[in-house]
């Protein structure tokens, strides 16, 4: 049942907004993990960033896509908790920081044992638009005693300018999606953010609507 | 439903078969060169494929459909434009009005008023913009931000509703009827991109203006003006109302038109350091890189068609 609910939301509401209100330049698409268990790491600058990149998946494999999303937003209220846990089939994390890692990284390692596909925006909130905030280390605490679970790096842009923080106005708008190469397994939680850090730029470099006169 | 006048679905059987012979073509190279990679020469007549059936389709349904699909193609050149050119965070409301006259001029092209359509953009548009720009209130880089907007809405709306309004035109050519029109304009300004590509190839020399374009050359241009003149001349009497000689100078006018069309496209692609406005047609790029020529075009065939028959 929730499965259909999903399907049905992304095929009547989501996929004609992602590509004909909007529209992807989407770039390296062969990149993107087919699979699960698997970890995507991408910018975030909109609320429109996860349902882009859920609308990257065929409709039959959406309840595998599972966004990680902070349960002080999405489970702030009755409507939006249903909404973000049934429509979007969000993992809610606690972003206050008072649990244990084990605790808190729970719903991810279930979702991730399961064989699911989860979306990350590891820098944490969606900032000042179509702006590189600084990444934070959480991503390292669900990857790195996993063997099975890699990070591909995804860079998208113009998605700011569509919808960003504060704003109801959906403006139409093209946005570049750059999905790079999985990352090689990290050592260290430094070592994990600076190359997730380092292929953001380096992707940047293939969006053609960012460009300055 | 399906009454297409005889000499505009001869055309669109001619295209087809153009078309067809395309793909045969590609099929026998691919076979001939199996080592050679055609990916690129595949996704571009794939794209023809889908681009002609969409409007063909849109063509024979009804005029109305053939106005909602420019609106749609409008819509979709608008927004590459606002993409890829840089405009101001505080601007997304006066882009939204932006998009808000594309409904609006396609309407008044759909009643046939010939009077506000041509200054609903050029005017009203022009002056609304900036006030809704000054409501919000950023000062910063105001100029370059007006400047792009009303340019952008100039060129990917009001220039290209310009081809639908050819079909609601009262019809003097009865063979050819309003498609005809389209089919001749859409049809010209495309065979002259190809035109001039090939005679560039066979016999290019000097180039024309190497900063912009640097595979552009004056063989090419002129051997492609010529051609397009010539074919014009003979297949404007058949799908236009016009006559052998104008319909000369209407080839001329299509075939330099779109030259610089082009060209202008590619300054502005230059000028962003980007290769293509986009990846929604596999194979040619964005929808600004296809209707580069025919923004320029379709106006100034309008008009002169609209001086010389009405």
């Amino acid at each position: 049942m929730d499965r259909l609910l999903k399907i049905l939301f992304f095929a009547v509401i989501v996929r004609p907004i992602v590509f004909i209100v909007l529209g992807l330049n989407l770039r390296g698409k062969q990149n993107l993990p087919q699979q699960g268990p698997a970890m995507i790491a991408a910018n975030h600058n909109s609320h429109l960033d996860t349902l882009v990149l859920m609308s990257l998946y065929p409709l039959s494999k959406l309840h595998r896509v599972r966004p990680v999303a902070a349960a002080d937003y999405f489970l702030k209220n009755r409507f939006l908790s249903w909404f973000a846990l049934n429509c979007i089939g969000i993992i809610p994390i606690s972003r206050a920081g008072r649990q244990r890692k084990a605790e808190l990284f729970a719903g991810c390692h279930q979702a991730l044992d399961q064989g699911d596909i989860l979306i990350l925006f590891p820098e944490g909130s969606r900032g000042n638009p179509e702006e590189l905030s600084e990444i934070k280390r959480g991503i390292y605490h669900i990857v790195h005693d996993r063997t099975d679970t890699r990070v591909t790096p995804v860079m998208m842009h113009g998605l700011g300018r569509a919808l960003p923080r504060g704003e109801a106005l959906l403006v139409p708008f093209n946005c570049d999606v750059i999905i790079g190469n999985e990352l090689p397994e990290a050592e260290t939680a430094e070592q994990l953010v600076n190359g997730i850090k380092e292929s953001f730029l380096e992707l940047q470099k293939y969006c053609i609507t960012c460009r300055q006169v | 439903m399906f009454n297409i006048p005889p000499h505009s679905f001869y055309a669109m059987l001619v295209v087809l078969g153009l078309l067809l012979t395309a793909s045969t073509s590609r099929l026998i190279l691919a076979r001939r060169k199996p080592d050679k990679d055609y990916t690129e020469l595949r996704q571009r007549i794939q794209s023809w494929w889908w681009m002609i059936g969409i409007l063909f389709v849109c063509l024979v349904i009804s005029p109305t459909a053939a106005i909602i699909l420019f609106a749609f193609i409008s819509f979709l050149a608008l927004k590459e434009f606002f993409s890829i050119v840089p405009t101001r965070q505080a601007d997304r409301r006066v882009l939204f009005w932006a998009y808000v006259s594309i409904p609006i001029q396609y309407y008044l092209v759909s009643i046939g008023w010939y009077g506000m359509f041509i200054i609903f953009i050029p005017v009203y548009v022009f002056l609304l913009l900036p006030m809704r720009m000054v409501l919000i209130g950023e000062t910063k880089g105001f100029i370059h931000s007006a400047g792009t907007i009303h340019w952008a809405v100039m060129l990917t709306v009001f220039c290209i509703s310009h081809i639908a309004y050819l079909l609601v035109l009262p019809i003097e050519n009865p063979e050819a009827g309003s498609i005809g029109l389209v089919i001749f304009l859409l049809f010209m300004t495309q065979f002259n991109d190809v035109c001039q590509y090939i005679w560039g190839k066979l016999l290019g020399k000097h180039k024309i203006i190497p900063k912009v374009s640097p595979n552009k050359t004056w063989e090419g241009f002129l051997g492609g003006v010529l051609t397009i003149a010539l074919v014009s001349g003979f297949l404007g009497p058949y799908l236009t109302p016009l006559t052998f000689r104008f319909s000369l100078l209407a080839g001329l006018l299509i075939s330099c038109s779109g030259f610089i069309g082009d060209v202008v496209i590619s300054s502005l692609k230059r000028d962003l350091e980007i290769k293509d406005s986009g990846t929604l047609i596999p194979g040619h790029g964005g929808i600004l890189d296809r209707c580069d020529s025919l923004m320029f075009t379709s106006p100034l065939f309008f008009h002169f068609l609209y001086y010389v028959n009405y």
